[in-house]
């Protein structure tokens, strides 16, 4: 990753991507495939993230979600919340967008090895996530088993459900829950914390990488440490108001931490703090 | 073959409690299964059982008027099905239909309200159980009214 | 400008006797090398730091009398060139500026952009009059955005092409406490030349010092005097007279860890109740270098351009995700500055991020005391279950 910035020109100045392909998730979130137009393809490391920007809307903060293992195109899954986010996902095929980065920490997939990967997730956030996958299903042997805990609203609102299915075929257990559905939905209809409470993990072994609404992660980082795993091996990443993403505007600080920079990836014995203190 | 004791013994919501009381619990249980698309129970209908779900999944329905059914919880093996058989009227307040064929172990609710009455202790120990997954699912119901997967916040 | 905060010692930097009326031939040596002489200047009623012609834009026989909350000019009984404690704003506005041009880009062809970089042509300015508290601010925002993996171009190019004329001060200012933050009122380091004003048995004079090769070759041409005891002592006095008469005082005894473990101490609701979240403690304050991006389109549609600007923890926007600002009440918005300024700037940044110049105290429309919160918070010390760890556990 420090090779990444030193080899960086000016992280300030956007890199033009054309979008190659466009998929729709749910009702507000896309994902986006991206070319770049005159420099090399963008490398990177599982939890990191780009700032992305739209003509005249605005930049914001995305997790790359593709495959880190890959060269090639860049992607990332956009949930339409806002001016800059609804311009990123209504860009067609051949639009240009500028990217930053990448910038930020990544999921620590050393710590994992030969531990079992509990991967937990929630509504956008299995987006952050899904290059640790990719990274697991590449390298099988580097780690133990692979675990898939994902939580949404409902039924229609959850991402990649193609793919969830795919990681089960291929040794992945996958476990998948909503807050609500309707009686057509044969899953289950719980919150995240239940899925790691009822989850076949060995707390000795495993290693959990949580992303989602904070309160969702405060929620699981706390059953996971219910069901034993120890604090150093669960790993969250946060979120918040970033403008520059190079450690110098200081919209993302959390305590001590630039969250663009010395996150956005924490252990939990390092963040657990900002959890407990409110409005920090 | 397992007898009713041991499989009672396996219940997770049970598990700790007194031997004696285990037979106790036993004696007012029978094996139960569902077909897939069968319902348990229905809304209003008499609660005179509750259920420990020992393989399968039961999803708690709620029916509300011009919508499809609501599934406002699901069950899994292990979990505690059941808690209108506790007090008056006795009925159940939701529908429950299996997901997928259930197999799980239905106590008869008069014959362990009356085993309650007489032996306070097991009383006490059953109701401290109960309350653990009571809390347990209203807490995860809180977590859902949350919405923290919503856009808007939910206030 | 050094940009090490070691003493420099490569260069004769014995004192030198520069008599007033030889003090404009400082200026226009500087102005013959091209630089844009900034510096303090009256302005509103107010001393400001803006371009200078030559002494006569100083304020000259001025000083300011600064309380909490209070900012008066008043005229002195001598003609002292640097007779005031310290400006509104500092040299921050010229490292940092308000608001920057980062790049334009320009609509092209079918859905398309070219990116138009800026041909950023950095001032080569000399600052006149720099205080040892405002040579510690500049070190405390080469800590932030010099000396960090992505050091930002525009600011470390201001900063490398700056001459610093320091000036060591003879006169407090009403809410000063550079001596608890050991940040001066004597300026040990980051000057090209260090001035001394002293105004004494009829003389007006200055002790002049070389900070590095630069400021010794300028120093080299003025007609100056050899410095004996006599002029040593007297600038001894006149320094002396600075640090011993400090508008208030900051014990920062632990104070990262006083701060850490109170952050849900009652005395921030107190603050809350006074705060005005108006954000004038972070447009004064010399450290606080917070900025923001705003994205802007011409007319037509066909040229956005990025400005980068100053920004204040105090808003509502700061803080903003979506569905919410992480920091909603004054109180939290309060503690963020206030904590960061004394307590997280240490784990970021190794030191202090306050410097003691009194600016926030007295630009605070309530009077609000930096130095008087910690001293409360100290008084009644809760500690608290939930606190920041006091030493950072393993990323």
């Amino acid at each position: 990753m420090s090779a990444a910035v030193a080899a960086r020109r000016d992280p300030l100045l956007p890199d033009r991507f054309r979008v190659t392909g466009r998929t729709r998730e749910t009702a507000d979130t896309w994902t986006l495939t991206l070319e770049p137009v005159d420099r090399d393809p963008l490398a990177f490391a599982p939890g990191q993230f780009n700032m992305v920007y739209a003509f005249g809307a605005g930049e914001v903060p995305i997790s790359i979600s593709g495959d880190p293992g890959r060269a090639g195109p860049l992607v990332h899954t956009v949930r339409a919340v806002g001016k800059a986010t609804a311009a990123i996902c209504d860009a067609q095929e051949g639009a240009m967008l500028g990217v930053r980065g990448p910038f930020g920490t990544d999921w620590p997939l050393a710590a994992a090895e030969g531990r079992d990967v509990v991967v937990v997730a929630g509504g956008v956030g299995l987006a952050p996530v899904r290059p640790i996958v990719y990274a697991v299903l590449a390298q099988p042997d580097r780690f133990g088993r692979a675990l898939v805990l994902y939580g949404g609203r409902q039924p229609d609102q959850l991402l990649y459900s193609a793919e969830l299915a795919a990681w089960r075929e291929q040794g992945i257990d996958v476990d998948v829950t909503v807050d609500i559905a309707t009686s057509s939905w044969t899953g289950k209809v719980g919150v995240v914390p239940q899925l790691i409470g009822r989850a076949a993990l060995d707390p000795e072994r495993a290693v959990a990488f949580v992303c989602g609404p904070e309160a969702m992660m405060r929620f699981s980082a706390e059953a996971l440490l219910e069901r034993g795993l120890r604090p150093e091996h669960v790993y969250v990443s946060m979120e918040r108001n970033m403008k520059c993403a190079v450690g110098q505007c200081g919209h993302c600080q959390l305590g001590p931490e630039f969250v663009c920079r010395d996150g956005a990836v924490f252990s939990w014995p390092r963040i657990r703090h900002a959890f407990r203190i409110r409005e920090i | 073959m397992k007898e009713m004791e041991e499989l009672v013994a396996e219940v997770p919501v049970l598990s700790g409690l007194a031997q004696a009381h285990l037979d106790l619990i036993a004696g007012c249980a029978q094996n139960t299964r569902f077909d897939a698309g069968t319902y348990l129970f229905r809304e209003g209908d008499p609660a005179d059982r509750f259920y420990a779900v020992r393989q399968g999944a039961v999803a708690l329905e709620i029916h509300v008027p011009a919508r499809e059914a609501v599934v406002v919880e699901t069950l899994h093996t292990g979990d505690l099905l059941g808690w209108s058989w506790l007090f008056p009227p006795f009925r159940w307040s939701f529908d429950a239909r299996a997901l997928e064929p259930v197999g799980a172990i239905a106590f008869d609710g008069a014959c362990l309200r009356g085993k309650c009455e007489t032996d306070p202790e097991l009383g006490y120990a059953l109701m401290q159980r109960i309350a653990q997954v009571i809390i347990e699912r209203l807490q995860a119901t809180r977590m859902r009214l949350l919405d923290v997967y919503g856009v808007e916040a939910a206030t | 400008m050094p940009l090490s905060t070691e003493p420099h010692t490569s260069s004769p930097a014995d004192p030198r006797v520069l008599p007033r009326v030889g003090f404009d031939s400082l200026l226009a040596a500087l102005q013959a090398r091209g630089y844009r002489l900034i510096g303090p200047t009256i302005r509103d009623r107010a001393i400001v730091y803006d371009t200078l012609e030559s002494s006569a834009d100083l304020p000259v026989g001025w000083t300011d009398e600064q309380e909490g909350g209070t900012y008066r000019l008043a005229r002195r009984d001598d003609e002292a060139l640097f007779g005031y404690a310290v400006g509104v704003q500092s040299w921050k506005r010229y490292l940092w500026p308000p608001d920057v041009r980062l790049w334009r880009v320009k609509r092209e062809g079918d859905s398309g952009f070219a990116v138009i970089p800026e041909e950023d042509e950095p001032p080569r300015d000399a600052y006149i009059g720099v205080r040892s508290c405002e040579l510690h601010a500049i070190a405390h925002l080469d800590d932030a955005l010099l000396h960090v993996p992505e050091p930002d171009a525009m600011y470390a190019a201001r900063r490398e092409r700056v001459f610093v004329v320091a000036l060591n001060c003879h006169q407090a200012g009403g809410t000063c406490f550079c001596v608890s933050m050991d940040t001066g009122p004597r300026a040990t380091f980051g000057y090209d030349v260090a001035l001394t004003e002293v105004i004494e048995d009829g003389e007006h004079w200055f002790l002049v010092q070389a900070g590095s090769d630069a400021g010794a070759e300028v120093l080299a041409e003025l007609s100056t005097g050899p410095a004996g005891e006599r002029e040593m002592a007297a600038a001894d006095r006149a320094v002396e007279r600075a640090a011993s008469n400090q508008g208030r005082t900051m014990d920062t005894t632990d104070i990262k860890d006083l701060l850490y473990r109170n952050y849900e101490h009652p005395r921030w609701e107190d603050v809350a109740d006074r705060c005005l979240t108006c954000g004038n403690c972070t447009m004064v304050c010399p450290t606080c270098f917070c900025t923001t991006v705003e994205d802007v389109t011409d007319l037509e549609g066909d040229i956005a351009e990025r400005h980068r600007q100053w920004d204040s923890c105090f808003t509502m926007d700061f803080s903003y995700v979506h569905g919410g600002s992480v920091r909603p009440s004054g109180k939290s918005r309060y503690r963020q500055w206030m904590t960061h300024k004394l307590a997280t700037w240490i784990d970021q940044f190794g030191t202090s991020g306050c410097v003691g110049c009194g600016r926030c105290i007295t630009w605070c429309p309530v009077a609000i005391d930096i130095t008087e919160e910690v001293a409360a918070i100290r008084a009644d010390d809760r500690g608290g279950p939930d606190q920041l760890p006091t030493e950072r556990p393993p990323r």
